[in-house]
Order: C-alpha cells, then sequence, then structure tokens
C-alpha cells in the first residue's frame, strides 16, 4: 500500500474515473493549466485534455448551473468550487435546481453531478476561505454531503461520489490537503456513502465528529491513553443524510458523547447528532451530550490571535473529553 | 506614453506630478509587502503592480471629499487616494487591532473605512457591485450629488451580479461608474475563457450606458474617461462602464505561482508598458519631473514606506477574545 496525502487521493480518484468513464469531466475556475489553486486536479489537462478540463469564467452559478445540465442529459460532471466559501453564488442551483430534480420529475429526471470544494479553516484564510458550509445544505433531502477525513476515505468515496446517480457535495478540508498522509491500496475500491466508519475503539467516552477535527479528536484521544481515559471515536464521513445507526450504536457504547465541528455552534451538524441520540440513547446516557463547536461569529478572523480562539485544536478536545469522563 | 496632454485635461503641473507620486507610492508599498511575505513576516499579499496608472487616474478624477468607493483587494492606488494612509495599508498587511478596514480580521486587500467614503467589502467577488448601484440609488432618493464608483476585474465581469447590478443601475439611471480593471488574467484563466467578446465595456449598450474602453497604462486616458462619467453622473446622466487594460505584473497573490500559465517572456514584455517608468519619461519630457525631484520623491517614499513598516510591525494584534465582538450591535443587540 502506498502512502499518499489527502490532496493526492482527490487527484488520484478524479483520474481514474475520468479514463474509465469517458462521461466524467471536471469543470471549476483555474482547473486546466494551473491544475486548480489547491493543486487537485493537476495533469488532468494534460492528460485528458482541454474538452474534458474546463477552465470556466468565474461564475459559481454557471459553474453549478451547467454542470447539472449535463448531468440531466447524462455527462458525470464534477465540478470545482474554487473554495467552499464561493459556493454562495451557486447556491440556488443547488438547492432549487440538483437537489430537486429527480423528486419534482417524479423520477424522470436526474441529476448525477459531484460538486467539490475545500472548506476549512486554519489556513490563515480568514473571513471567507476559512467557512464550514455543510450545515447550510444539510437540510436539504435530494443532496448527500461527504466529508472524509483520510486519504483512503476521501479516493473511496470521491470515486463514489462520481458514480452516483444523485447530486453529491463533497468538501474537503483544505488544511488536511498536504498535512494528512495515509495508506492506500493499489487495487481499485469504493466506499459506500452513507456509511460513517469507526477510527477508534474506545470504553469510556465517544466522540463523533469529521473531517479534520477527527485527527485533532485522535492526537487527543492518544494523550488521554496515558491518563487511562480509552476514547470511542466515529467518523461520520457522510454528513447527510446521517448514517443514525451508527451514531446511536457509537453514543450507546460508552454513554458520555462528545460532538467536535469547526463549525459555528448553534445550527451545527451536532445539533441534529444530539437529536438522534436524544430519541434513541436516552437511558443509555450516563452523562449531557456536549457539543464543542466554533464560536458563533459570522467565520474565521485572519489575524493569528483570533484566528487560535475561533479554530479547533486537540487541546479543546482533550480537555473536554477529560471534562466527561470525569463526569 | 500616449500624446494627450496634461494641460488639455486641466491638471496642472502639480496635479500630474501628484498622481505619479501616487503611482510610486501604490507601486512601492506593494513592493515592500512582497519582500515582508518572503520574508515570512506577513501571511499574504495580492499585489496592484501594473494598475497604479489606472487606479490614481480614476481617484483623480473624484471627489474624494464627497464620492463613494467600492474597490476592489487590488486597489492600493484608489484608497490611498481616498484617505487610507501607507501605514495603515501596513496595519492590515501585519493584521493588526490597528488596521482601519477590519481591526485584522480580513485578509490584506478588503479594503473599507468609512469616515472616507471607502464601502466595506468581501472576499467573494462583484458582490461589491449591487451595493455601489445602492449606494447610487440612495443618492438619487436623497437628491445628493456625490458619484460611487465601484472597481473589479474582467474575471469578476463573469458573476451574475455584474449583470444584475448593472441591469438595475440602466434602469434607474444611477450616479455609479462600473470600473473595470482589465489586467488579462483571473487568476490563471486569461481573458478569451472568460468572455466570447473581446471587450467587457461592450456589454454597456446591453444596459443603456455608454461603455469604453481606455489605456489603463495611462493614468491622463484614465482620469479623461472617469472624469467624463463622474460629470455624466452628476448631471443626472446616469451611469457608465469603462474598462482599462493592463496587466498583472505579479502572480494572482503571493499563494500563486504563474509559471503553470504565462511565459516569464510574456510578463516581461508586459513590463514594457509599465506605467511608472513610461508615466515618469512623459512628465520628463515635459519638463515637469527631473531627475533630481525624482530621487527626491523616491527617497521621500522610501521614509514613508519604511515608517509605516515599523510602526505597523511592532504594532499589537487584536485581543483573542474581541473575537467574539460585533456580530450584532453593541448596544440594544445583547443576546
Ligand atoms: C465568488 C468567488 N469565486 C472565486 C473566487 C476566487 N478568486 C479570487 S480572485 C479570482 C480571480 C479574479 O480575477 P479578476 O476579476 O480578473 O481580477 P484580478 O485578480 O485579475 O485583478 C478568483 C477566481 C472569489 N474570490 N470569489
Ligand atoms: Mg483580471
Amino acid at each position: 500500500m502506498a502512502v499518499i496525502n489527502y490532496i493526492e487521493a482527490v487527484n488520484s480518484a478524479l483520474r481514474e474515473e475520468m479514463a474509465q468513464d469517458e462521461k466524467v469531466f471536471v469543470l471549476g475556475e483555474d482547473v486546466g493549466a494551473k491544475g486548480g489553486v489547491f493543486r487537485a486536479t493537476e495533469g488532468l489537462y494534460e492528460e485528458f485534455g482541454e474538452s474534458r478540463v474546463l477552465d470556466t469564467p468565474l461564475a459559481e452559478s454557471a459553474i453549478a448551473g451547467v454542470g447539472i445540465g449535463a448531468a440531466m442529459y447524462g455527462m458525470k460532471p464534477v465540478a470545482e468550487m474554487q473554495f467552499a466559501d464561493f459556493i454562495m453564488p451557486a447556491v440556488n442551483q443547488i438547492i432549487s435546481e440538483a437537489a430537486k430534480i429527480r423528486y419534482r420529475s417524479n423520477n424522470d429526471w436526474t441529476c448525477p453531478m459531484t460538486i467539490r470544494a475545500p472548506y476549512g479553516g486554519g489556513v490563515h484564510g480568514a473571513l471567507y476561505h476559512s467557512q464550514s458550509v455543510e450545515s447550510l445544505f444539510a437540510h436539504v433531502p435530494g443532496l448527500k454531503i461527504v466529508m472524509p477525513s483520510t486519504p483512503y476515505d476521501v479516493k473511496g468515496l470521491l470515486k463514489a461520489a462520481i458514480r452516483d446517480e444523485d447530486p453529491v457535495l463533497f468538501f474537503e478540508h483544505k488544511r488536511a490537503y498536504r498535512l494528512v498522509k495515509g495508506e492506500v491500496p493499489e487495487e481499485e475500491y469504493v466506499l459506500p456513502i452513507g456509511k460513517a466508519d469507526v477510527k477508534k475503539e474506545g470504553t469510556d467516552v465517544t466522540v463523533i465528529s469529521y473531517g479534520l477535527c477527527l485527527h485533532f479528536a485522535m492526537q487527543a484521544a492518544e494523550r488521554l491513553e496515558e491518563e487511562g481515559i480509552s476514547t470511542h471515536i466515529l467518523d461520520l464521513r457522510t454528513v447527510y443524510p446521517l448514517d443514525q445507526e451508527a451514531v446511536i450504536q457509537a453514543a450507546s457504547k460508552t454513554g458520555k458523547v462528545l460532538l467536535v465541528t469547526e463549525d459555528n455552534k448553534e445550527g451545527s451538524l451536532m445539533g441534529e447528532a444530539a437529536a438522534i441520540i436524544g430519541e434513541y440513547c436516552l437511558f443509555d446516557l450516563d452523562a449531557p451530550i456536549q457539543r464543542l463547536a466554533g464560536p458563533d461569529t459570522p467565520a474565521m478572523p485572519f489575524a493569528p490571535t483570533m484566528e487560535k480562539y475561533f479554530m479547533m485544536n486537540p487541546e479543546k478536545i482533550e480537555k473536554a473529553i477529560r471534562d466527561l469522563a470525569e463526569f | 506614453m500616449a500624446s494627450a496632454n496634461y494641460e488639455t485635461l486641466g491638471l496642472s503641473s502639480d496635479q500630474v506630478l501628484s498622481m505619479y507620486e501616487s503611482m510610486l507610492l501604490a507601486r512601492k508599498i506593494d513592493e515592500r509587502m512582497w519582500l515582508l511575505n518572503r520574508a515570512g513576516r506577513i501571511p499574504f499579499v495580492v499585489s496592484c503592480q501594473g494598475q497604479e496608472a489606472a487606479q490614481v487616474g480614476a481617484a483623480m478624477a473624484l471627489n474624494t471629499e464627497e464620492d463613494y468607493l467600492l474597490p476592489y483587494y487590488r486597489d492600493v492606488g484608489l484608497v490611498l487616494h481616498f484617505g487610507m494612509t501607507a501605514q495603515e495599508l501596513m496595519m492590515q498587511g501585519f493584521a493588526r487591532a490597528d488596521d482601519p478596514n477590519s481591526g485584522g480580521r480580513q485578509m490584506p486587500g478588503h479594503f473599507g473605512q468609512k469616515k472616507n467614503r471607502i464601502v466595506t467589502g468581501s472576499s467573494p467577488v462583484t458582490t461589491q457591485l449591487p451595493h455601489a448601484a445602492g449606494i447610487a440609488l440612495a443618492a438619487k432618493m436623497e437628491k445628493k450629488n456625490f458619484v460611487t464608483l465601484v472597481s473589479f476585474g474582467e474575471g469578476s465581469a463573469s458573476q451574475g451580479d455584474f449583470h444584475e447590478a448593472a441591469n438595475f443601475a440602466g434602469v434607474h439611471n444611477l450616479p455609479v461608474i462600473f470600473f473595470c480593471e482589465n489586467n488579462k488574467y483571473a487568476i490563471s484563466v486569461p481573458m478569451e475563457k472568460q468572455s466570447g467578446s473581446e471587450h467587457i465595456s461592450e456589454r454597456a449598450a446591453g444596459y443603456g450606458m455608454p461603455g469604453v474602453t481606455v489605456d489603463g497604462n495611462n493614468p491622463l486616458a484614465v482620469y479623461e474617461a472617469v472624469k467624463k462619467a463622474a460629470d455624466r453622473c452628476r448631471n443626472g446622466e446616469g451611469p457608465t462602464l469603462i474598462e482599462t487594460l493592463s496587466y498583472r505584473q505579479t502572480p494572482h497573490s503571493s499563494d500563486d505561482d504563474d509559471s503553470s500559465y504565462r511565459t516569464k517572456e510574456e510578463v516581461e514584455e508586459a513590463k514594457q508598458n509599465d506605467s511608472i517608468h513610461t508615466f515618469s519619461a512623459y512628465l520628463r519630457e515635459c519638463g515637469v519631473l527631473t531627475e533630481t525631484k525624482e530621487k527626491e520623491l523616491q527617497e521621500k517614499i522610501k521614509g514613508i514606506v519604511d515608517d509605516a513598516t515599523e510602526t505597523a510591525e511592532s504594532a499589537p494584534y487584536a485581543d483573542p477574545e474581541t473575537t467574539l465582538n460585533y456580530v450584532y450591535a453593541p448596544k440594544g443587540g445583547d443576546l
């Protein structure tokens, strides 16, 4: 097995799917000769040509909308939003159109497209290059939202997203791109969308998270092992619709649940996870469900002092796990 | 430099000299930012280099005491003329608490300073265009005679907000100038992948307003076009779309490597038309600028940039807890 980083997994999934299916094409800003501002599409322009790796005009509504049109015809577009923050001009196309095409046509028309976007903070990106936007879409039936944490999951789930028969939002943590490395098999594999994954077995406290925070939780758990605190960690991977069964199982296992996201706290995905646990696990709980999240400010500021204040880190998670363990 | 004589435009020799000084100051601040970035002292730069003539030419044609400005991230030349100081620009470069644009909350290049009527802006491009139409609408409603200028790149003109703002301004005959700084690239994407027509200005006809394309390396040509547009605004004749043609001399930002999408030769060739040099040569030809005067200017500007850098670098960051401030009105908005 080769060890690759998170963004190489993105690149490799795109390359394999493009090679296998001529209907797959990539469109977005700077995805061509430049290979994307983060280099996620590096080499694809050279390999598959300008007609399948389109540098679009600077217009996200068109990137999504044109992708939707092509998908309705039968193509398999993979659209890139340069930053998740810049998905906003495309929201009408995604929510009014992509999400509802199958339903409104009574299963006559479909929209098998993937929209990739780098999200998340800790990169000195300030207010508009750091946001987590998943909860804006995690209330829209018809959409699937995938947010993987490891290169293995990135590759298997991006391939699944491209093959999926419905629209998938695929959010990649931009800080994880080069920070997170992991083993990925040489042979082809695809992972199921909609399934969470236990990343660490434990007995005292359950942490449920996704994306970069998952790694922060793993680091915190490792330190706490030394204190004799055993942490169970569930990676949601698909954040909408949620894998309810996995959430219930993970929560019931320890009875003490910490939900972690770097998104703003109020209205985050963790509210939904907490609701599921509240509905199904009441008698298994030994402590109140805890949410650890970013503050309720519009976004993450630029100055390092304020960015650090906002951003999730292993220390914040470690403390929250310890508090729960001691409850 | 084009033949246009500054005197026929109604400008004095002092005015063209100050035009040059502003261009040079913008350039030198920008060059310093890059040095600081490469030395690891500031995290990010996005540059005005190559667009100073367009920016300063436009600013000089406006009334900096009453007009409104909605700049975009390259507009160091515009904001300097509207009253932002070199020190304030450095404060934003260093993300210090005293950054007047955002107190260190936003990245550099996200200008905003109410006392100088520089309207706060965000990162998602082109969102400022409808705002400009809104400010111009308010001017009309309140029977005020000020002009609103909004700037943006040619790539940003592809957004729906461009169309919606221009259409609104056309319908209501609003006193607004849409100022498109065409520098040939939107990050890596060249103009021909951005638009099916040669010029952004051609779109003006569809909105019922005049559209002009001018040489963005000639501050006098830009001055003339913006002056005319501003006069139209003040006379109740409505909006104008102006496109300036220049070249982005630096990579898109300090995070970009432009070697994957354009050649060094292309960049070097474009630099032959660098307005800092061509305008300086023109002013010497006219006898407005001399060798000694140029040296004096260079030294004066170096002093300003040095002081600004030093003061900003030693200034403090905002306290971490201030992250929580100003989500809502400080008084009466308590939740
Ligand atoms: C809505 C939106 N999409 C994408 C971006 C990322 N982005 C920042 S600048 C830029 C290119 C802008 O090009 P142009 O308008 O020509 O201005 P220039 O930088 O060339 O001056 C892009 C794509 C953004 N800021 N906002
Ligand atoms: Mg441009």
